[in-house]
């Protein structure tokens, strides 16, 4: 089935250094500011492997690392014909005057030694050129087959002692892959990497799936199916590839997602013309309706801390957010502006909670603080949707579909990212068109 | 696929209506059944009667709504054994999750009003695609109304 994502024996030490005053730091939550300018030379190499087979490798993780860091749009990778220092191993010092000269302001020098033909130990520096001054360094040994994961957890801890923030380089996206025609699309489960590699469908298409979403533990997936042409939550099993239908229930079931302990799915049911909130107890199994109106209550998402629901509701007249307490009690409506709100998410340091707002004939991701105050547009376009949070809570992706031409040719759907400061929008490559994507935890904090 | 539009219906009917040749008065009997449904599912198709079209965000059922449901209910009553599903679709101006829930109150809105008129309830299921199968591709008034719709469809 799956490829084991989790391969890779881990040790990961690291040595934190003493703070120097004019600290080498990115502040992410402010007003954007230039990259950071960051010479990133090869790797040296040694140990049980020929020498152009290792500097393979070395060179991979190196463009790994600059791929990530680049992405963030916090750093800028310098171009290495500039480079006047070539370190011949890990002890190798930084010629600081060198790096100053090609305005390079932090330093990443690394070196990968082959302890056998299949077991890597990659060590890594990361410096201050101005202030002369190590920030941190790492070293892990790791399966050779692992070399991508570490050098995503690389590029996390350069960026988490610049930013004082976790990275999110070492995180997966489960999504909807879009092919066929306009009228009947197919669509297939698929997941990958954050940065697209990896690539791999987890459904055949014969069946319409929707809006994936992950466990906190990352071993499942819940999804909604027309299987057998009863639309269904479900529950996808990672590592076995089984899938199981949730609960037993009259009417159709979507919107899922799971309490961020694990232990319940919340999601809608429409019966009889009326869509109420319900939750599963996973491991009793025991369901529990926590909205009773005639309105359609749907997108529910759990704050980080499990004890209020954000979800909406057309209960006003038209679709606007409300907050409740997780047993369903306390309702309150916090979105008062122009327009429809929908897919309202809760970021996973609680501060914003994301949505889908329509107005005017456009749809946009915003956020706003969880009491409603704040609200800041941050994408815009014909048909943009689902907002989903990097597990730092600092970058939101979403799906945006173009509209279709004059010849009735669908527009394009893809997946973006954007800053939450409404910053650095980018694409991701995907095999075809990519809707109602979502982000994993962070691997290795798990 | 697995939808069998009245359409499809008609077509199979029409099929074996021409092989009634056949001096086999079971067989005469069958088709002539055959025929008689045939034209009246085909009478719903030409005339537009398979589908009822729904306001922006909305679930009411209009005056032609109504009007298409009294013969849907008409011909649900002349032919007791048939079963239909009814396919609740939004267009695409709206979040997913939210449509599929519009879709829901869409059908249902339909199978409320052919139960008022006499069809029985155990006749009819309802099933949502949201905006998930448009009935028409285009970013305009003109296709968005196309979709905002209601579909009955004919099962045996």
């Amino acid at each position: 089935m799956i490829k084991k994502i989790f391969l890779v024996t881990l040790l990961f030490s690291l040595f934190l250094t003493g703070f120097a005053k004019a600290e080498l730091s990115i502040d992410i939550t402010g007003a954007r500011s230039e990259p950071m300018a960051v010479g990133l030379p090869e790797f040296s190499v040694s140990g049980q492997m020929a020498k152009e087979d290792a500097q393979e490798t070395a060179q991979k993780i190196v463009q790994v690392i600059e791929s990530d860091l680049t992405s963030s749009g916090l750093f800028k990778i310098l171009d290495s014909l500039a480079y006047l220092q070539s370190f011949k191993g890990i002890e190798d010092a930084p010629a600081f005057v060198d790096w100053q000269a090609i305005s390079a302001e932090a330093l990443i020098q690394g070196h990968v030694d082959y302890l056998s033909k299949k077991q890597i130990r990659i060590s890594v520096r990361l410096w201050d050129v101005y202030a002369a001054q190590e920030l941190y360094s790492a070293t892990m040994e790791v399966d050779e087959k692992g070399w991508r994961r570490a050098a995503h957890m690389i590029a996390d801890a350069v960026y988490k002692r610049i930013t004082g923030e976790d990275g999110y380089f070492d995180t997966r996206i489960v999504y909807i892959a879009e092919t066929g025609p306009a009228l009947n699309r197919i669509k297939r489960l698929a997941i990958m990497d954050q940065d697209g590699e990896n690539h791999q469908f987890l459904t055949d298409g014969l069946n319409l799936v929707l809006t994936p979403r992950f466990s906190p533990n990352m071993q499942q997936i819940t999804y909604m199916s027309y299987y057998k042409d009863t639309p269904r939550v479900y529950l996808f099993d990672i590592e076995s590839g089984r899938q199981q239908v949730v609960g037993d229930f009259p009417g159709m079931t979507f919107a899922p997602r799971f309490s961020p302990d694990g232990h319940k799915l919340i999601m809608s049911m429409a019966d009889n013309g009326k869509t109420d909130i319900f939750e599963m107890n996973l491991d009793t199994r025991v369901i529990r309706q926590l909205t009773r109106s005639s309105a359609i209550d749907t997108s529910p998402s759990y704050s980080p801390d499990g004890k209020q629901i954000v979800f909406n509701s057309d209960r006003s007249g038209a679709q606007q957010l409300y907050v409740m307490d997780a047993n369903g009690k306390n309702v309150k409506r916090i979105s008062f502006g122009n327009g429809r709100y929908a897919t309202p998410v809760w970021s996973p340091r609680g501060d914003y909670i994301a949505f889908t707002k329509m107005a005017g004939g456009r749809f946009y991701i915003g956020v706003m603080f969880p009491d409603g105050r704040g609200e800041r547009l941050i994408a815009e376009g014909y048909l943009v949707e689902a907002p989903t949070w990097s597990p730092n809570g600092r970058i939101l992706m979403y799906f945006r579909q173009d509209p279709p031409n004059r010849d009735g040719i669908p527009g394009a759907t893809k997946i973006y990212a954007v800053d939450i400061t409404g910053y650095n929008e980018r694409r991701l490559i995907t095999p075809v068109d990519a809707s109602d994507p979502a982000w994993s935890p962070l691997l290795s904090n798990r | 696929m697995k939808k069998r539009l009245f359409a499809v219906l008609a077509a199979v009917a029409l099929i074996s209506g021409c092989a009634s040749t056949t001096p086999a008065e079971e067989e005469d009997e069958a088709s002539a059944a055959a025929q008689q449904a045939a034209e009246q599912s085909e009478a719903f198709v030409q005339n537009a009667k398979d589908r009822v079209f729904f306001g922006f965000d909305k679930s009411n059922l209009s005056a032609d709504a109504v009007r298409v449901l009294k013969v849907q209910a008409e011909y649900l009553k002349a032919n007791p054994t048939k079963k239909i599903v009814i396919e609740g679709h939004t267009d695409d101006r709206g979040t997913r999750e939210y449509n599929l829930a519009l879709g829901e109150r869409r059908a249902v809105a339909v199978k409320n009003y052919l139960i008022s008129r006499g069809v029985d309830a155990d006749r009819i299921r309802v099933i949502s695609y949201g905006k998930e199968r448009p009935a028409v591709v285009g970013a305009n008034e003109a296709a968005w109304s196309q979709n905002r719709r209601a579909v009955t469809l004919v099962k045996d």
